[in-house]
């Protein structure tokens, strides 16, 4: 009896380190990091060829998109500095000059950030904290992001 | 009026929970049955107030009473009678009111059922379950009032969001969704009566299986219409992004699929009764914590918690509910020896064993992913996410694992198996396997993943309908019965065996469906002059115009496409954009075609103003139809699996009684 339970320990031991490597892995190879334009400024070179979620505001006429090549550039801004944005596609519903936007995708060349996603609808989770801010807006920012998935 | 009534009426049943509760306790502790009848009518006088509370608010959706802050919020006068209604459950104050209801009917349900059975029981799970309806009650009637009045009232309201008033199905999702993480309140209630008064045997776990596996089947619905409405509604194309409001839900799901497998192991061997409590409480807290997570605010930035009213109000409940019942099974932990023990490696005791490591590896990644971002910034200080990729590469592997067990786990025989036992059990779903995964590499399937899905697919379904044709040519042969009835009373004989077995056949059909519509997807974005068309797979789809008009509540662009398939026209789409006066932004309107072969998936991205050109955004999603099919089968095996035996209520002891052992024949 003691000989199976030992192995069967083993056998959970055994299973439990394959998840957690797994997991470990999983971890290192998708994790993303919110950067600000400012901070992707200040890494420069060294952003190269990572993926990072940029957040910040479009800077109203900066937009312009192209129907027949589908391709969308703008800037965005988080105050202090600006980052040029190319995605291809068209630009989703909720997305405009002025709002919040993150974009997802990698650095490249010619200082030009290429998005491969775009997630309007989640302008929310980038706005910086506003202190004193109303708590029935903030319940209700946060419920209309949930309802919208 | 409206609004004084109803704090009124949710203030008095909070008052009087907290009355049960205590009543409850007191009259179970001093032998009172007077006291312990009262907490009973405490249970009927909330049920009666909170329908009470329902009633009102839905007659000030209906009625328009914009007097009312949420009706203001969440009506209008151009909003149609159907989103009026469900605005019920279109945003936060609203939805705890119909939680709290059907928590209150679901006590109501238990306590009239299981009352004449259990006088022991009873009051303890009363009490827990009035506590539980105490702290929403507490939300409902203080920081979460669905009830407060604004001065002036506005000559209209603002509306209910308006993805929530683009699909029907958002009648359906969310009562399933809440009936599913409210119905894990009763077996938890039950396991805390059971670990209060010390009466730990079989008891307890014949009680609630039936009421976890209707919790379980009202999740499933609730998750799967939850990804039906993402994919119908949101117009990005899929149905499961990983979004920590469906991890949420996720959560429970895994680790109360857990509970129903090894609940199976305490019955028949009685083992793992400690590891049981624990999986019902884990299940328990989980479905608070699910609401935690979407209404705390919490996601999206830690700051946005510390304001919000309820999210460490809620903090403080799952940090009591854990401490307090974890507390109760260290105690009584001496009462909760094994009297079974693990015979062989071999058998369905440790297939078991292994399905619930899987699945509590599984939910501990979906956790885990789902709060990193929050871990990273409290421990590092930088915002780290784990998207989508994340989850892929851990939970595919894990999920792939599982659905091996599930066509292993339910026929290897309790205790241990012969070599010669599991050579006739699997030899010829192995063997269906093999010819499935060389088939959909025939087809074009690729990678070491997809056709291991496909293959395990195969043999899990196998071994069901396998499973299924022995055990009704065994019974035809012993009874002489035609085939389906031999089916039939099969299926009756054993419903909570076959009743699985359905649920297993359903979850196939879900990973078939997932697959072939991951890895066979097909997507163009193309700007179409009119008349213009666009191929994509076997379809051409033409640009035939734009129309605009004006409905009651929004404006609606709509474009009209032509479908042609091999040169026969074979529909004509209309996906759209909407405009609604409470928004800036148009919100897009997608039409798909669905067959059981593919789904056609067209969103209107964006219009030239004079209508001639429109950029439209054209998915071919294969087999997408079978994840719904694969929802309803699954739903239907949990129905069969809790459906009333007469017999069984005659008293007999709940024995499962098997025509065809399995693996043992």
């Amino acid at each position: 009896m003691t000989n199976k339970k030992t192995k069967l320990l083993l056998g959970a031991i055994v299973v439990a380190a394959a998840l957690g490597y797994l997991i470990y892995g999983g971890i290192r190879e998708a994790a993303v990091y919110y950067i600000t334009p400012t901070e992707l400024k200040e890494k420069g070179g060294s952003a190269a060829d990572k993926s990072f979620r940029l957040g910040g505001m479009v800077v109203p006429g900066s937009l312009h998109w192209e129907p027949q090549s589908l391709r969308l550039t703008f800037l965005l801004t988080d105050g202090k500095e600006q980052v040029a944005v190319e995605h291809t596609g068209s630009p989703p519903d909720l997305f405009k000059e002025g709002a919040g936007a993150i974009v997802e995708g990698k650095y490249g060349t010619r200082n030009l950030f290429i998005a491969n996603t775009i997630l309007a609808k989640h302008s929310e989770e980038y706005r910086p904290p506003q202190p004193g801010q109303a708590q029935a807006k903030d319940l209700y920012r946060t419920l209309m992001k949930e309802e919208q998935r | 009026m409206i609004s004084t009534l109803g704090r009124f009426s949710l203030a008095l049943a909070l008052g009087i929970a907290l009355y049960g509760a205590l009543v409850s306790i007191l009259g179970a502790q001093r032998r009172r049955p007077a006291l312990v009848e009262s907490g009973r009518g405490a249970v009927f006088a909330v049920f009666g107030l909170v329908t009470f509370a329902v009633l009102l608010m839905e007659a000030a959706l209906v009625g328009r009473d914009f007097s009312i802050q949420y009706v203001a919020r969440n009506g209008s006068l151009g909003t149609p009678l159907l989103y009026t209604v469900i605005a019920l459950w279109g945003a936060l104050e609203g939805s705890i009111l119909l939680w709290i209801w059907i928590l209150a009917l679901m006590s109501l349900l238990a306590v009239q059922i299981e009352g004449k059975r259990h006088r022991e029981m009873i009051p303890y799970a009363t009490a827990v379950l009035l506590c539980i309806s105490a702290f929403f009650l507490f939300l409902a009637a203080f920081p979460a009032n669905p009830f407060k009045s604004i001065f002036p009232p506005p000559i209209d309201g603002r509306g209910p969001n308006p993805l929530l008033q683009n699909h029907p199905l958002m009648a359906i999702h969310p009562p399933c969704l809440y009936a599913g993480y409210v119905g894990w309140s009763i077996p938890y209630a039950f396991a805390m009566a059971a670990l209060i008064t010390g009466r730990l045997g079989d008891e307890w776990i014949r009680t609630v299986r039936r009421w976890s596996i209707m919790a379980w089947g009202f999740l499933t619905m609730g998750i799967i219409l939850g990804g039906w409405w993402s994919y119908a509604v949101l117009g990005w194309g899929g149905y499961w992004a990983w979004d920590p409001v469906e991890n949420a839900s996720l959560l429970p799901w895994l680790t109360g699929t857990a509970f129903l497998h090894t609940v199976m192991i305490q019955e028949r061997r009685k083992m793992l009764k400690v590891w049981n409590l624990a999986l019902i409480i884990t299940t328990f807290s989980l479905t608070i914590f699910g609401t935690f997570l979407t209404r705390s605010g919490i996601l999206s930035s830690v700051h946005a918690f510390s304001e919000s009213t309820i999210g460490p109000m809620f903090l403080a409940f799952i940090a009591l509910i854990l401490f307090s019942s974890f507390w109760l099974l260290v105690k009584r932990s001496d009462g909760l020896k094994a009297e079974g023990d693990l015979d062989s490696l071999i058998s369905r005791e440790s297939a078991f064993l292994m399905n619930n490591l899987l699945l509590l590896g599984f939910a501990f990644a979906v956790f885990l992913g789902t709060l990193f971002p929050l871990l990273s910034e409290a421990v590092r200080g930088v915002k780290v996410s784990v998207g989508e990729p994340f989850f892929n590469k851990v939970n595919v592997p894990i999920g792939l694992v599982l659905i091996f067990l599930m066509g292993i786990g339910p026929l290897i025989a309790w205790r241990r198996a012969s070599l010669e036992s599991l050579r006739r059990t699997f030899t010829v779903p192995l063997l269906l396997a093999f010819l499935g995964s060389g088939v959909a590499s025939f087809v074009g399937v690729r990678g070491l993943y997809p056709l291991l899905a496909f293959a395990l697919a195969v043999f899990a379904a196998v071994t069901v309908l396998q499973e299924f044709a022995r055990g009704t040519l065994t019974r035809r042969r012993i009874t002489g019965e035609g085939y389906l009835t031999a089916l039939s009373n099969l299926t009756r004989r054993s419903r909570r065996r076959y009743g699985g077995l359905i649920v297993h056949l359903g979850v196939v059909l879900v990973v078939i469906g997932i697959t072939a519509s991951t890895i066979f997807k097909l997507e163009k974005e193309v700007t179409l002059e009119r008349g213009e068309s666009v191929h994509l797979g076997r379809y051409q789809v033409r640009f035939d115009e734009l129309t605009a008009r004006q409905e009651p509540q929004r404006f609606v662009v709509e474009g009209t496409f032509s479908v042609f398939n091999a040169a026969r026209k074979v529909a004509e789409m209309r996906p759209s954009k909407r405009f609604y006066s409470s928004e800036q932004q148009p919100i897009g309107s997608v039409h798909v075609r669905s067959t059981p072969r593919e789904d056609l998936y067209l969103i209107l991205s964006s219009f030239t103003r004079d209508g001639a050109s429109a950029t439209l955004k054209v998915l071919i999603r294969p087999l997408v139809m079978w994840i719904w099919l694969g929802g309803a089968v699954m739903a239907l095996g949990a129905l069969v699996a809790i459906w009333p035996d007469r017999r069984v209520l005659a008293a007999e002891p709940l024995k499962e009684r098997v025509a065809w052992q399995p693996g043992r024949s």
